[in-house]
């Protein structure tokens, strides 16, 4: 239909034309790309690469930070952060230790460590809404708090001897072939992309992130949301703490040190904005999924875990750094 | 006039809290008021100090340098590099070395940063992964420990003048430095500018890439002075130096009343912050207080500290409901 048959002036269509250029130019599809090429260049140059059972052994690398990066990218798109929560999930750990130690029932473990963790979110969160903070600094006195505790706590010790049900739940498969976090995982992935993209309350989200003035005068309680966001982000942490836990069948003060970064930098390289406003968990995930893919076949080559985090850091600068380039470039000419 | 009023009263209330600090411990434990153990005190917060001073120019533009720490464990391990394999360069030629190092790392960011606009906070979570893998690839994950390195190169952090060690000296003539940079020079004033609104700077003809591209510089070049000094007064140099020290200076800044928000901070603040994390992680032994609670200790008083700082910040985030009330108040006076 051309605008000329219509009686109105202007056409507004309900949904934008279909446009392969438009496809192509989200970071979703170019990071499915990078998904891609990164798995067939793994299994074109490493023999073992393609094997059922050591490809879903590998989503143990990734399914614990993943869990804890949905939320994150939540935050994030609300403009806020959150760098306490390797701190957080250290505490979650040492909690169910305790509670381990004091002979409560193996099933119980899984609530102490989300309601510890929620209860240190919220505390985050009762920081940054009450007394008005920005939540960086927040969270970075947070961290030095959590650990601290969990390290009060440990002293030079370690908590063992988890029960059975922990372990099944860390180092356990379904079927024999896909690890359970991992299903957990994907269970997550799906609600919160529809808490995110399918809801009133996410659209909140991505108001607050863009405007939040303009989103409390649309009648967005803001602050309500931050405080929720961070308990939900220290809840995440305490199911991590959980898996986690039960994966390595030990907690010790050094557990999940620098996670924050990798986290953040799941988030950030699934194309999720620091500026706020804008991102996805589909891309959240393909971000994670491709990161996981490059560590697993980088594991296979024998190349050292920090050779590792220099490819990370590269990847996240020239992430954000080719669009802007391209545009420097458009604009000269 | 009264803003500048209310900052220095914060400033003079951290100096007291300081002082009491450190007569309270002295109380407890009189070895803590010794020469000895406060030279020791003041030695120990040197590098703090410097890097606090410099990452506070970062903050005031609204910004913030994560890959401090890695950057000074890279220029730190370099320097030890070059000392252990010839032994007989000058040792000033080590330490420019070094400052170069950091220098050219800080730029990376500088243009990342200033030149292609990028946040901030995303660039120096990248770079720092990336300086602190280098560590690794350039050292194939070894130590280079004291008897590596040249006796000069060890010496100097630690050896006195007039009494007081070199560390201290070079603290000082850093924090004169700063001082002067953000007090006297369009370069500092600038930055307070672009930190308290970014817009009306580009406007006024402030060139805000040019600048932030040397603030970062300016806070690399610390990171490598510090890591000669670090690497040098430890005697050993390894992959996992200052390992999350970052947020230590940044806490530091915090303390010191620097606003996270950009525009507004002083070099005392940094100072004083840091002297005040330093009198802390001293006293704490001394008090025989088990190690373990020192960073829970650090986090509550990182979170008090912050949360008293807030209170001359609140007014301005609170915009959202007061307007709603004024106009109420308004629409019921007029009646």
């Amino acid at each position: 239909m051309t605008p000329s048959n219509n009686s109105s002036r202007y056409t507004i269509r309900d949904r934008e034309d279909f446009q392969l250029k438009k496809i192509f130019s989200h970071w979703e599809t170019l990071l499915a790309i990078l998904f891609v090429a990164a798995f067939i260049v793994n299994s074109l140059v490493l023999p073992n690469f393609f094997d059922l059972h050591n490809l879903a052994d590998g989503t143990f690398n990734f399914s614990e930070k993943a869990l804890i990066a949905l939320p994150m990218a939540l935050l994030i798109i609300c403009r806020e952060i959150d760098i306490s929560v390797s701190g957080i999930l250290a505490l979650c750990s040492v909690a169910m230790g305790l509670a381990n130690s004091h002979g409560f029932p193996a099933y119980t473990l899984l609530f102490i460590a989300i309601f510890t963790g929620a209860a240190c979110g919220s505390l985050n969160g009762l920081l940054v809404t009450r007394f008005a903070l920005p939540s960086i600094v927040v969270t970075i006195g947070s961290v030095s708090l959590f650990r601290g505790l969990a390290s009060v706590v440990l002293g030079d010790q370690a908590f063992t001897s988890y029960p059975q049900l922990l372990i099944d739940w860390g180092q356990g498969y379904f079927f024999d072939l896909i690890p359970r976090q991992f299903i957990v995982l994907l269970f997550f992935v799906v609600l919160f992309a529809i808490l995110l993209h399918a809801t009133s309350w996410g659209r909140r989200i991505y108001a607050i992130g863009n405007n939040p003035v303009a989103a409390r005068f649309s009648g967005v309680a803001v602050d309500k949301y931050r405080f929720m966001l961070f308990t939900l982000t220290g809840a995440m942490a305490g199911l991590a703490a959980f898996f986690l836990t039960g994966r390595i069948g030990s907690t010790r003060p050094n557990i999940a040190t620098g996670w924050e970064l990798e986290i953040i930098t799941m988030v950030i390289l699934g194309g999720v904005s620091i500026s706020g406003g804008a991102g996805t968990i589909i891309g959240v995930f393909l971000a994670v999924l491709t990161l996981g893919i490059v560590n697993y076949g980088m594991a296979l080559a024998n190349i050292p875990g920090i050779i590792m985090t220099i490819i990370v850091g590269i990847l996240l600068l020239v992430t954000i750094a080719l669009p802007r380039l391209m545009n420097l470039k458009k604009q000269r000419k | 006039m009264n803003r500048l009023k209310y900052l220095q009263q914060r400033e003079v209330l951290l100096g007291l809290m300081i002082v009491s600090l450190i007569v309270l411990v002295g109380l407890r434990a009189p070895v803590f008021l010794s020469v000895s153990s406060l030279s020791n005190l003041l030695t120990d917060s040197t590098l703090l100090i410097m890097l606090a001073v410099t990452q506070m120019f970062v903050i005031i533009t609204r910004g913030i340098d994560l890959s401090v720490a890695s950057n000074l464990a890279l220029s730190g391990m370099m320097s030890a590099l070059l000392a252990s394999k010839f032994p007989d360069l000058p040792l000033l030629l080590i330490i420019l070395v070094a400052i170069t190092i950091g220098l050219g790392l800080g730029l990376i960011n500088g243009y990342l940063i200033g030149y292609l606009g990028l946040p901030p906070i995303v660039v120096t979570l990248g770079t720092m992964s990336v300086y602190r893998g280098l560590v690794f690839v350039l050292s194939g994950g070894a130590w280079v420990s004291s008897h590596q390195m040249p006796a000069a190169f060890i010496a100097f952090p630690l050896s006195q003048l007039l009494g007081i060690t070199h560390l201290v000296w070079i603290a000082v003539i850093v924090i004169a430095v700063m001082w002067y940079l953000a007090h006297y020079t369009h370069f500092g004033r600038d930055l307070y500018a672009i930190g308290n609104q970014p817009n009306a700077a580009n406007y006024i003809g402030i060139p805000t890439p040019r600048r932030l591209f040397w603030t970062y510089g300016l806070s690399g070049l610390m990171a490598g002075l510090c890591g000669y000094l670090w690497v040098a007064r430890y005697a050993v140099a390894y992959t996992e130096i200052a390992y999350g020290f970052e947020f230590t200076v940044i806490a530091a800044c915090v303390i010191g009343g620097i606003n996270i928000a950009g525009g507004a901070g002083t070099v005392s603040g940094a100072v004083l912050g840091s002297l005040f994390l330093a009198v802390i992680n001293n006293a704490l032994p001394i008090m025989k207080i088990s190690p373990f609670w020192q960073s829970a200790l650090t986090g509550v008083v990182i979170l008090t500290a912050v949360m008293i700082n807030a209170r001359s910040n609140k007014k301005s985030s609170r915009q959202i409901l007061p307007l709603q009330l004024l106009q109420k108040n308004a629409i019921r006076s007029s009646t």
